[in-house]
C-alpha cells in the first residue's frame, strides 16, 4: 500500500512537468514516461534527434527533487522503441487545442484551426524534428502536424 | 584491444557515418536555397546526429575503456574514423548535396531495414527508430532529384555533376570486409551485399523519372571502413574538434 501511495504521488509529479517543445503537453502525455517504480522512473527518447531529450532528463530530475523524491532513480531505456501511438489520448486533444494536428494514420491532417480536412503538406520537415509544415486550404492557415512516427 | 573488437567496429562504423553526414548537413545552416529546404536539412541533420550519439555511445561501451561517444567523436583522429567515403564528401552546390544524400539514405534505410533483426539490442533499437526518419530523408533526395534532373537545363546540368561526382563512392557501401561479414554471421551486423540489387532498381527507377542516365561507372573509391579517408575529412574534423579539443572540460 505504502509503494502504491508514493508512486501515485510520483506519477503527479511527473504529468505536472511539461514537454520542452511543446508545453502544452506533459511527459505522461507523450508517452515519455515508460514505467514507474518507487524507487525508479523509467524513460524513453522520442525521435532520435531531439535536442528536447537531454532537457526532458533534467526537468524530470528537477521536478522529483522539488518534490522531495531525491533518492527516485532515472532510467533511460531504448528498447521498445517510442512511437507516436504512446501520446496519450488526452495527449491528442491537447496539442489539437494547442494549434498543432496530432499524429494520425489519415492521409490528410484535420485544420487545428477550423477544423476542415482539405490540407495539404508544405514541407517534411518543420520546427522540431516531430513535425511537417501543412497548410489549410480552406482558412489558409498554416499549421504544424505531429509526425506519425 | 577491445572487449568486443566486432561489435566496436561495427557501431563505429554505423555513428562515424551518421556523424560525419550529419556535420556536413550542419554546414547548410542559414545558406540554403528556402527556409523550408534549411529546416529539412538541418532536422536530417539532427536525425544523424542523434543516432551518431546512440551508436558511439554503445561502441564505448563495447570498447571497454571507458569512453563514450563524446570521447569517440571529439577525441578521435582521421585514421581511426571508420565511415565511408561518400559522406565525407564536400556539400559542392545543392544539387552535389542531394545527389549525396539520395545515394547514401536509400543504402542506408536498407541497412536499418536489416537491422532491425539485430542480436545486438541496442542496433536493433536504434534502427527501429532511425529507419522512420531515414525513410523520409531518402524520399526528400528523391523528390529533389527528379525536380532537379526533368527541371531546367541549368538544373539538370547541375545534377548530373553532383551524381557524377558522388558515384565511384558508391561500391564501397557494399564492400564485404572481413569484420562485416564476420558481424554478419555473429547476426549483429547487416549483409550489406545481399540488398545490392535493390538498391540498383531503386537508384535506377528515380533517375529514369528523373530522365536522367546513371554515370559512367568510374574506379570505385574503398578504404574508409580501413581509416583511409579524402582530404575532405580532416577539414571537417578540424573544425567540429576544434573547441572541445582547445578546451577539454568545457561545458554549456
Amino acid at each position: 500500500m505504502v509503494a502504491l501511495l508514493s508512486t501515485d504521488a510520483l506519477w503527479q509529479v511527473l504529468e505536472g512537468v511539461p514537454d520542452p517543445e511543446i508545453p502544452a503537453v506533459s511527459v505522461v502525455d507523450l508517452g515519455i514516461v515508460r514505467a514507474v517504480r518507487p524507487d525508479r522512473v523509467t524513460i524513453t527518447p522520442t525521435y532520435t534527434g531531439c535536442p528536447a531529450t537531454q532537457v526532458i532528463e533534467r526537468d524530470i530530475r528537477a521536478a522529483l527533487d522539488a518534490a522531495g523524491f531525491r533518492g527516485v532513480a532515472i532510467e533511460t531505456v531504448l528498447a521498445p522503441p517510442w512511437t507516436t501511438d504512446w501520446i496519450s489520448e488526452g495527449g491528442k486533444a491537447k496539442l489539437h487545442a494547442y494549434g498543432i494536428a496530432p499524429p494520425s494514420g489519415a492521409a490528410t491532417a484535420t485544420c487545428p484551426q477550423c477544423g476542415s480536412t482539405d490540407t495539404e503538406e508544405l514541407s517534411r520537415f518543420g520546427s522540431t524534428p516531430c513535425k511537417a509544415q501543412w497548410r489549410c486550404r480552406a482558412c489558409l492557415e498554416p499549421f504544424d502536424r505531429f509526425k506519425c512516427h | 584491444m577491445a572487449e568486443d573488437p566486432i561489435l566496436f567496429e561495427t557501431l563505429l562504423r554505423l555513428g562515424d557515418d551518421s556523424l560525419i553526414l550529419g556535420q556536413r548537413l550542419g554546414e547548410w545552416c542559414g545558406h540554403a536555397p528556402s527556409v523550408e529546404v534549411d529546416l529539412s536539412l538541418a532536422n536530417m541533420g539532427l536525425d544523424l546526429i542523434g543516432q551518431a550519439t546512440h551508436f558511439l555511445n554503445a561502441a564505448g561501451a563495447a570498447e571497454g575503456k571507458g569512453r563514450d561517444g563524446d570521447a569517440l567523436a571529439f577525441h578521435r583522429d582521421v585514421l581511426d574514423f571508420r565511415n565511408c567515403w561518400l559522406v565525407e564528401q564536400p556539400n559542392g552546390d545543392f544539387a552535389q548535396t542531394m545527389a549525396r544524400q539520395f545515394l547514401f539514405s536509400t543504402w542506408q534505410k536498407m541497412v536499418f531495414e536489416h537491422l532491425l533483426a539485430s542480436r545486438d539490442e541496442t542496433i536493433a533499437a536504434v534502427a527501429a527508430k532511425a529507419v522512420k526518419e531515414v525513410a523520409y530523408h531518402a524520399e526528400l533526395a528523391a523528390e529533389w532529384v527528379i525536380r532537379l534532373g526533368d527541371g531546367t537545363e541549368e538544373s539538370r546540368r547541375r545534377m548530373e555533376a553532383g551524381l557524377d561526382w558522388n558515384w565511384r563512392f558508391v561500391p564501397e557501401l557494399f564492400e564485404m570486409d572481413e569484420t562485416a561479414t564476420e558481424a554478419a554471421a555473429r547476426g549483429i551486423g547487416a549483409d550489406v551485399a545481399r540488398f545490392r540489387a535493390d538498391y540498383d532498381a531503386r537508384i535506377a527507377a528515380v533517375l529514369a523519372e528523373a530522365t536522367l542516365e546513371a554515370p559512367r561507372d568510374q574506379r570505385p573509391i574503398l578504404g574508409g571502413r580501413r581509416g583511409h579517408h579524402g582530404e575532405h575529412l580532416g577539414h571537417i574534423l578540424a573544425v567540429m574538434q576544434f573547441l572541445p579539443r582547445t578546451y577539454p572540460d568545457a561545458t554549456w
